[in-house]
C-alpha cells in the first residue's frame, strides 16, 4: 500500500466512522430535532404533559371563531388523523386562514392548546394569482385553502 | 478524468486554463444574472399566496444552493490536498471558503426577510435554519483555522480536516425538512414528482441559479490567481533577502 493508498484509506474510513455516528446520533435525537408534533403525537402522548410544545397542522375548514374582545381567536388544528382545539390570542400571520398549515407554541390546558405564538407554514407550491385561479375554475385545485 | 484533475495541480497549466476561460465565464455570469435578476425580480408574475414576497426567492434559493455546493468543492479540494498533497487544491479550498461564508450569509439573511412576513418570524430553530446556520461556523472556522498557525502547511491540514468532517453538514441540510418536521418547506425543484413552481418562476430561478454559479467559478479562479501571485511575491522577497544577507 502506498502511502497515498494509506492517507485515502484512513480519511475514508473516518468519514464513514463519523457519518455512522452521526446517523446514530440523529436517529437517537430524532424527537428533539422535530420542530413540531402533529396532533396524532400529541393523542399518543410523545410530546410529554403540560410541556412547552409546537403544534403543527392544518387549520380545520370552518373551526375558525374570533372571540368578542377583538383579538382572540378560536380554531381546530388537525392532521386528518386527530384534532387538537386551540385558543389564541394576539396577531396572526398574514398566511393564517381555514385550511393553511400553522405551528402553535404553547401547551395543553384541559384540552385545549393555549397558543403563545402562531406561525404560518408556508407549502413548496408557488405560482402566480391566474394559475391559481384556473386550476380552481377547472376543478383541478388540490390545496385545502381559498385565498 | 483523474489524470486531468492531477494534471490541474500545476500552478503553470493551471494560470493557463485559468486565464483562457475567465473572459468568458465573466460574460456569462454578467448575462445570466442581468437575466435572471431583472426577469425575476420585475417581470415575473407575484405569487397566489405571498403576492411580490416571493421575489426574494430569486436571490435566497441559488444563495442557499451555491453555500451548499461551494461547501462540496471545498470538501473535496480539502481531500485531494489531503491525500496527494496537491499545494493547489489547499490554495482554491482557502479560495473558497470566504466565496461560501458570504453565499451562506446572503441565504441566512435573505430567508429571514422572507420568513418574518410569510411566517411571522425572522428566526427559528428549526433543522433547516439551525444546520445552515452550523455550515456558516463551519465556513469561519475553516477560514480561522487555515491561517491559525505560522506553518502554512499545519495550518492547511487543519482546516483541511475541518473541511472533511464538516461535509456531513452537506446531507443533514438536504435532507432536514424530509428527515424532521421543520417550518422550512420542503423541496420545491428537485422532487420525484417534478417541480411544483410554476413556469414562469421555474425559468427565472434557474438563471439566477445558473448565474451564480458562473460567478462562483469566476470568483474562485480569480482569488485562486491572485493568491498564487501573493506566493510569488513572498518568495522572492525571501530569495532577495536571503541575497543580501
Amino acid at each position: 500500500m502506498t502511502r497515498k493508498q494509506r492517507r485515502m484509506t484512513i480519511l475514508g474510513v473516518g468519514l464513514a466512522c463519523l457519518a455512522v455516528a452521526t446517523a446514530l446520533v440523529l436517529t437517537a435525537l430524532s424527537d428533539k430535532v422535530t420542530f413540531f408534533y402533529s396532533p396524532s403525537d400529541l393523542a399518543a402522548d410523545d410530546a410529554g404533559h403540560n410541556a412547552r410544545i409546537r403544534l403543527g397542522g392544518m387549520v380545520e375548514e370552518g373551526s375558525v371563531v374570533k372571540e368578542g374582545d377583538g383579538i382572540t381567536t378560536a380554531f381546530v388544528i388537525t392532521d386528518f388523523a386527530q384534532a387538537v382545539p386551540v385558543r389564541y390570542t394576539g396577531v396572526l400571520p398574514d398566511l393564517f386562514r381555514e385550511g393553511q398549515g400553522i405551528i402553535a407554541t404553547g401547551r395543553m390546558d384541559q384540552g385545549t392548546f393555549i397558543a403563545e405564538e402562531v406561525l404560518a407554514k408556508h407549502d413548496e407550491t408557488y405560482m402566480p394569482p391566474e394559475v391559481a385561479d384556473a386550476l380552481k375554475a377547472a376543478g383541478k385545485w388540490q390545496m385545502g385553502d381559498q385565498p | 478524468m483523474p489524470n486531468f484533475l492531477h494534471s490541474l495541480a500545476s500552478p503553470a497549466r493551471f494560470q493557463r486554463i485559468a486565464n483562457a476561460v475567465l473572459p468568458w465565464v465573466s460574460v456569462l455570469a454578467a448575462v445570466l444574472l442581468g437575466v435572471g435578476i431583472v426577469w425575476g425580480l420585475v417581470f415575473s408574475p407575484p405569487d397566489y399566496q405571498q403576492g411580490d414576497t416571493v421575489r426574494v426567492m430569486y436571490i435566497h434559493v441559488p444563495a442557499a444552493w451555491m453555500a451548499t455546493f461551494c461547501y462540496a468543492v471545498m470538501a473535496l479540494l480539502s481531500a485531494s490536498f489531503l491525500i496527494w498533497k496537491h499545494q493547489l487544491a489547499d490554495l482554491a479550498a482557502r479560495a473558497a471558503s470566504p466565496i461560501g461564508a458570504c453565499f451562506t450569509a446572503i441565504a441566512l439573511i435573505t430567508g429571514a426577510l422572507w420568513g418574518k412576513p410569510t411566517w411571522g418570524t425572522w428566526w427559528v430553530w428549526d433543522a433547516r435554519l439551525t444546520s445552515v446556520l452550523v455550515l456558516f461556523f463551519l465556513y469561519l472556522g475553516h477560514m480561522a483555522l487555515s491561517a491559525a498557525f505560522d506553518d502554512r502547511e499545519r495550518g492547511g491540514r487543519a482546516a483541511a480536516i475541518l473541511a472533511c468532517v464538516g461535509a456531513i453538514n452537506l446531507p443533514i441540510i438536504k435532507y432536514s425538512v424530509e428527515w424532521w418536521n421543520t417550518l422550512h418547506q420542503g423541496a420545491s425543484v428537485f422532487r420525484m414528482d417534478g417541480p411544483t413552481i410554476d413556469n414562469s418562476m421555474l425559468w427565472p430561478l434557474l438563471l439566477t441559479v445558473l448565474g451564480f454559479n458562473m460567478l462562483f467559478v469566476v470568483l474562485l479562479l480569480v482569488r485562486i490567481k491572485s493568491e498564487l501571485l501573493a506566493r510569488r511575491i513572498e518568495v522572492l522577497q525571501r530569495a532577495r533577502a536571503s541575497g543580501r544577507g
